[in-house]
């Protein structure tokens, strides 16, 4: 029994003539679906897999497949002769061009037993000579398919030792998706010893006595179950380059440590290995110091270079370290190209005017999940870009060095003792934007244009057709306010359980009941105000905006509606309304209790008319007014009309009529009113959505109920909501509830909002609906037609579906949350920006819009 | 929502007040109730006399079967809002008349076809009607045909009105005039119109509608906007000859008839073609492309070797792919010119490496508290080597007719700029990015004022 180990990750080419056993080997070893053979390619182009002239088009075939699978980081077996050089050239291209590594698997086999199998298989019957051309050509190959690319060969001579072989595959050396640190990552070291050693001690490193200049190896003891990381370059330009290698061995050696390779330790190794380099860049102080250690330690010391990896995925693939960063699709692979990028980032090949290479922006275009943190380039600060940090702060050249406490994804940083080296270029210039900032000033349309999947922090993903994304997307770029803005769009509500009989078709038992029998009794119900939703974002003043939202129009807030517009035209109403709410903020002292300089508002704004001038007049004046004639017009008539009997019923249907014409006009003109100056608008917030590094879901609707009525104290353009804790499960406490619903709408009321006190509540199956709206009988008249409660219309009103509008409610409730996180978190807008877009194409499905 | 149709009979009249019943088919002591699609229709009659009769026709519409029911045309969803149709006197009625009033309409009569035949004193009041017009409008339409128009506005914004016409006529040349002229007052049909409406037209329309002044206005509105139809339908009038031509066409732009005298575009896209050429340029982003006016300019020129038609609207994208004909394109076409969603506020990696762009009266459709987002997206991400940008010049409107102060000359347009305006824009835009900009006035230019149009050429490189 012979046992050989693969990569779990690579590009198996058997090699073998027809009739040597390839396709039961396979399949002894390999999951059917991992095996892409070139008989079954034959057969799936042509409907026979013997037709040698559908070749070419099959082998497209196999190497699309092939292709594919790899792309998907899956191993995959080729099975197919693959006896010439030409075809296995194809192969190691493809392998290269994913980055999986190309495994050789040799089934060298007497022709003759190739042949007589054959012999006895249908379809086979090539003459003698097919597989011994093939062995041949097998043969003629063997000796170079190292050379060739194969960078493991395996040959198998016999029958015997083909059926004796036991492959076991290993994870790649780049692959620790199983380590989960924490990790403090640091930055590149240069030689700055006492500075590696102030940061380890300050991150709880114990360093253990040793002396400065000797050989052994310096072991440092991290605190509780923590673990370093070094992200190479290790030596060059700095004073102490010996101790450092020194430490960072020893910490490596005894497990307290990973380290990856960087372009300044690769080429220390060419020296150690006797190559001709060039002793610049600072490498000449290391090699001064190295040529006075013994043989010994510089062997001990190659052989530790020679086995630092390009990069470790850790962490379930959401953490990478790589020297220069590592695009996406390297993540957990190994190539050539693989360990360049990893050491020396992508380069153009020309070099700029301090004849430093001109590199491009990879992480400008990283979308990835891992976090990627690396060093290579120095920068003044480590700041985070499409979850890519860089953690070279130029220590060597008089910065600072710096480690990343992963996860909890904080920075520490000890600065430089002094400038050790001259930097070629200045570190990057501030611009007064971060580096996410700067790049979030533009978001990219490819991004979304496509059908979207969203994970959200609910362990559920929502999806979003392409034709969705293309229309939010049309609407977002004609009318929305700048992106940086637009944090957050609020989610559709849901209608209450439609009630089953009376005159109402909706009431606050079935609300109550919806969340009673989910087991939530702590219920809030509050006043629903009928005017139009909107969005504030509030600063204290422009600089904490310019700051915060990296926004460049001099705004200290904006005021959006549900979709995403501008709610005033006029941008000094805006910014007299921002200011008042940021003053407010100020006196009510919120600023101070919830530690920020922002937040974000979500309220409605009266009178209705201001807003929805268009649909009054459009629609709901006429309506009202049209019922109202036409009953009046034909009560009239059948006043006049005496001779004929039997006209009682019509009558009193047509005072009905008249009666509900006339309340749903009063209803209406009870939310309108002109809007002389802006102190005849009224604003009515109901959530404290988010501030800085907050967001209030967490907190019961009691806080922020109490919380805004502070604020509405302190400016009287906020108006305050009406609102009542109650216990569900508590006969009065509904009693009252309803009796409080039934006199609000009575007085003309849009109805209310019934909701757990709790906020936000995950049940069995997914969120319970985290609101429900229970609305008046005569608001309704404006929803569903005056004459809506006639019995004989409110029975087959009652038939309808609530099903499509409680799963948007979640779902959209579920993307807002996720966006609003993702801010706070201070995450890439182009992430935030998915969120905000998704609800608003997610308000394109046909759902009911009277629900 | 109901007719009150009304016959007087003056004192020696040869006939009475009271055949009124007759002409119906009504009995006038009756009520009379008939299920009709949209609901119930009731025909009673008020009051009955020698010399006076009203008779009452109600349509009472089941408002929810409206929204329930699966045939309905829709506007969308936004029809599932409420909305005055159940209310307003509309073509449901004037459908479920002719159903309850058949022969009355074909103008028989079993026991009085004299009275049928002759022209008698009736009047009709229509109540509620949901104006789309005004007053004027609705003189426009009845008197030509002899009515008198009596009107009064029933609420705040005089949409919905109370009428009455009265006229001497034949009943049935009454009941055939409100049937065609109730769907056009109130611009809406219940139902898809094609091509059998045209008959219909035709046919209640029979002896009037050629000769009438609004013929126009009443076959479009009858025939619910549908160019196709309307044209049709006026040649048939006409009974000229029928052409078909392309169906659904969205209409001239807003600016176009002001524009034409001068025939702006046309020669707006000429200068920006052959802007094109003089740079040299060879693969052309037209961001903004409409209804792909341009393409089709660019595609009969073998120089332009790709080119990309940019829009943020698929419906816009859907007619330019129509217009330029791409589905049954030859493989030569579809490789030089692609369609492509997008948008100039967010960045696109797809428009890097293009020779060109144009943007040929798009920009002041962005709100300018995008335009920053625009040039960081055009200048500073896709950084074609050459952009051509076309904008009207606002100086100009004031040469326009019928133009009013501060008004744009698309209802779309977020901004017009001056000369003035666009000069510091385009210059602050072209040193920020690396740009050397050229402007000259487009279209016929007035001393004090200017061209119409504006065109800036920025080319990239020189000042740094």
């Amino acid at each position: 029994m012979t046992q050989i180990s693969i990569p779990d990750f690579s590009l198996v080419v058997l090699i073998g003539a027809t009739g040597s056993g390839k396709s039961s080997f396979a399949r002894k070893h390999f999951l059917e679906t991992e095996i892409v053979s070139s008989d079954h390619c034959r057969a799936l182009v042509s409907d026979d897999e013997t037709d040698q002239a559908a070749t070419g088009d099959a082998f497209d075939l196999l190497n699309y497949t092939a292709g594919i699978r790899l792309k998907r980081r899956l191993l995959t077996v080729i099975d197919a002769t693959s006896v010439k050089r030409e075809d296995r050239a194809k192969l190691v291209t493809l392998a290269r061009k994913f980055h999986a590594l190309p495994v050789a698997l040799v089934l060298d086999i007497d022709p003759e037993i190739c042949h007589e199998r054959n012999q006895g298989r249908e379809n086979r019957s090539f003459s003698q000579h097919v597989p011994r051309n093939h062995a041949k050509a097998l043969r003629r190959g063997l000796r170079g398919l190292q050379k060739e690319g194969l960078r493991q060969v395996h040959v198998m001579k016999s029958p015997e030792e083909v059926d004796a072989l036991e492959i076991a595959r290993e994870p790649l050396w780049t692959d620790r998706r199983s380590e989960h640190g924490p990790f403090d990552i640091i930055g590149d070291i240069h030689g700055c010893f006492e500075e590696l050693t102030d940061l380890l001690s300050g991150l709880g490193y114990e360093i253990e006595p040793f002396e400065e200049g000797a050989e052994d190896l310096i072991h440092a003891r991290p605190p509780d179950g923590r673990m370093a990381f070094f992200v190479g370059d290790i030596t060059d330009r700095g004073p102490r380059n010996l101790d450092c290698l020194r430490l960072v061995m020893g910490m490596v050696e005894a497990g307290t440590a990973h380290c990856v390779i960087g372009n300044h330790d690769f080429k220390l190794n060419k020296w150690l290995k006797g190559r001709n380099v060039q002793l610049n860049h600072g490498l000449d102080l290391t090699v001064a110091e190295l040529e006075k250690t013994s043989e010994e330690f510089r062997k001990r010391l190659s052989t530790f270079i020679w086995d630092l990896r390009s990069h470790f995925w850790m962490a379930d693939g959401k953490l990478v370290v790589a020297h220069a960063g590592l695009k996406e699709e390297m993540h957990g692979r190994g190539s050539g190209a693989v360990r360049t990028f990893a050491m020396f980032g992508e380069t153009t090949g020309e070099v700029d005017q301090f004849g430093l290479p001109v590199r491009l922006e990879w992480a400008r275009e990283y979308r990835g999940k891992a976090d990627v943190v690396y060093g290579h380039t120095p920068m003044a600060e480590a700041e985070w870009l499409n979850n890519t940090l860089c953690i070279d702060t130029g220590c060597v050249f008089g910065g600072k060095l710096t480690a990343l406490r992963w996860p909890e994804r904080e920075t520490v940083s000890v600065p430089a003792r002094r400038q050790y080296a001259e930097p070629a270029k200045p570190l990057d210039h501030d611009s007064g934007m971060s580096a996410q900032q700067d790049h979030d000033r533009l978001l990219y349309f490819d991004d979304y244009a496509t059908k979207m999947r969203i994970e959200t922090r609910f362990k559920s993903t929502i999806q979003v057709p392409e034709e969705n994304s293309l229309a939010a997307l049309e609407v977002m770029s004609r009318f929305a306010v700048d992106p940086r803005w637009l944090i957050y769009l609020p989610p559709t509500m849901a209608a209450c359980p439609t009630a089953p009989e009376g005159p109402f078709l909706e009431h606050p038992d079935q609300a109550i009941q919806h969340f009673v029998e989910r087991g939530i009794t702590d219920l809030v119900a509050e006043e629903k105000h009928i005017g139009s939703r909107a969005l504030l974002v509030v600063a204290k003043d422009a600089e904490a905006a310019a700051a915060r939202f990296g926004v460049e129009d001099g705004k200290a807030g904006v005021i959006y509606t549900r979709t995403g517009r501008p709610f005033f035209k006029s941008e000094p109403d805006e910014a007299e309304i921002v200011a008042r709410v940021g003053q407010a903020m100020d006196r009510s002292g919120l600023w101070t209790v919830l530690g920020t300089d922002w937040v974000l508002l979500d309220a409605e704004i009266m009178p209705w008319s201001a807003k929805a001038q268009d649909l009054l007049q459009r629609q709901y004046r006429p309506t009202a007014a049209a019922a109202a004639a036409s009953a009046s017009a034909l009560l009239a008539s059948l006043n006049r009309t005496t001779r004929i009997d039997g006209l009682e019923d019509l009558k009193s249907k047509a005072e009905a009529q008249l009666q509900n014409a006339m309340a749903m006009g009063k209803t209406i003109e009870g939310y309108c009113w002109d809007t002389a100056d802006l102190s005849d608008y009224q604003v009515a917030p109901f959530h404290i959505l988010a501030a800085e590094g907050q967001v209030f879901t967490d907190r019961s609707h009691v806080w922020h109920m109490e919380t805004l009525e502070k604020l509405s104290e302190a400016e009287p353009m906020l108006k305050t909501t009406g609102w009542k804790v109650f216990d569900g499960a508590n006969a009065e406490d509904r009693r009252q509830v309803v009796e409080w619903w039934s006199q609000h709408t009575a007085a003309g009321g849009e109805g209310m909002v019934i909701k757990p006190n709790a906020f936000l509540v995950r049940g069995d199956r997914g969120i319970i609906q985290p609101a429900m709206k229970v609305r008046g009988r005569d608001y309704l008249r404006i929803i569903y037609g005056p004459d809506y409660d006639m019995p004989q219309n409110i029975e087959r009103l009652r038939q309808r579906g609530l099903g499509r509008k409680f799963s948007l409610a979640e779902r959209e409730f579920k993307l807002g949350f996720e966006g609003l996180h993702r801010f706070v978190e201070a995450q890439p807008l182009s992430k935030v920006h998915m969120c905000a877009l998704a609800v608003l194409a997610l308000e394109s499905e046909p759902v009911d819009p009277r629900l | 929502m109901q007719i009150e149709l009304k016959l007087t009979a003056p004192a020696n009249a040869d006939y009475s007040a009271r055949d009124l019943g007759y002409l119906l088919h009504k009995h006038p002591d009756h009520l009379h109730r008939r299920d009709v699609a949209a609901g119930e229709v009731l025909i009673f009659y008020p009051d009955v006399s020698e010399d006076r009769a009203t008779a009452l026709i109600h349509l009472d519409v089941d408002p929810v079967g409206l929204v329930r029911g699966k045939n309905q045309q829709t506007d969308g969803l936004l029809a599932q809002y409420v909305n005055d149709r159940p209310y307003a006197v509309s073509s449901f009625l004037a459908v479920s008349m002719t159903r309850a009033l058949g022969q009355t309409v074909a103008g028989k009569s079993k026991e009085r076809q004299d009275l049928a035949d002759r022209d008698l004193p009736y009047e009709a009041r229509i109540v509620p009607v949901s104006l789309s017009g005004d007053a004027e409008m609705v003189k426009e339409l009845f008197e030509p045909l002899g009515y008198e128009v009596e009107l009064t506005e029933l609420d705040a914004e005089s949409r919905i009105v109370d009428l009455t016409v009265k006229g001497t006529t034949r009943l049935s040349a009454l009941l055939n005039h409100l049937y065609v002229l109730i769907p056009v007052m109130d611009n809406a049909k219940h139902y898809w119109v094609d091509k059998e409406e045209i008959d219909k037209l035709i046919a209640k329309g029979e002896g009037w509608l050629a000769e009438h002044p609004a013929r126009k206005l009443i076959t479009q509105r009858a025939l619910k906007h549908r160019r196709a139809l309307m044209n049709m339908a006026l040649a048939r009038l006409d009974e000229t000859l029928v052409s078909d031509d392309d169906d659904e066409d969205a209409g001239p732009e807003p600016e176009e008839p002001l524009e034409k005298p001068i025939r702006l575009h046309e020669l707006r896209l000429d200068t920006v073609v052959q802007t094109l050429k003089d740079h040299g340029a060879a693969s052309i982003l037209d961001l903004g492309c409409g209804e792909g006016k341009l393409l089709r300019r660019l595609i009969k020129d073998r120089s332009f070797r790709k080119m990309v038609g940019v829009d943020a609207s698929v419906r816009t994208l859907e007619r330019a792919h129509r217009n330029l004909r791409l589905d049954e394109a030859s493989e030569a076409i579809t490789d030089r010119i692609s369609l492509q969603m997008g948008s100039l506020t967010y960045g696109d990696r797809r428009w890097h490496g293009f020779d060109a762009a144009t943007l040929v009266e798009v920009i002041e459709h962005v709100e300018p508290h995008r335009l920053s987002a625009l040039a960081l997206s055009l200048f500073g991400d896709a950084r074609p080597n050459v952009v051509v940008l076309t904008t009207p010049n606002r100086e100009y409107n004031a040469l326009f007719e019928g133009m009013e102060e501060g008004q744009m000359r698309h209802p779309d347009h977020r901004f017009e700029w001056t000369r003035a305006e666009f000069q510091e824009w385009s210059d602050a835009v072209a040193a920020e990015y690396g740009y050397q900009v050229t402007r000259s006035p487009l279209g016929p230019e007035d001393e004090a004022l200017g061209g119409p149009s504006q065109m800036a050429v920025f080319v990239k490189g020189g000042a740094q």
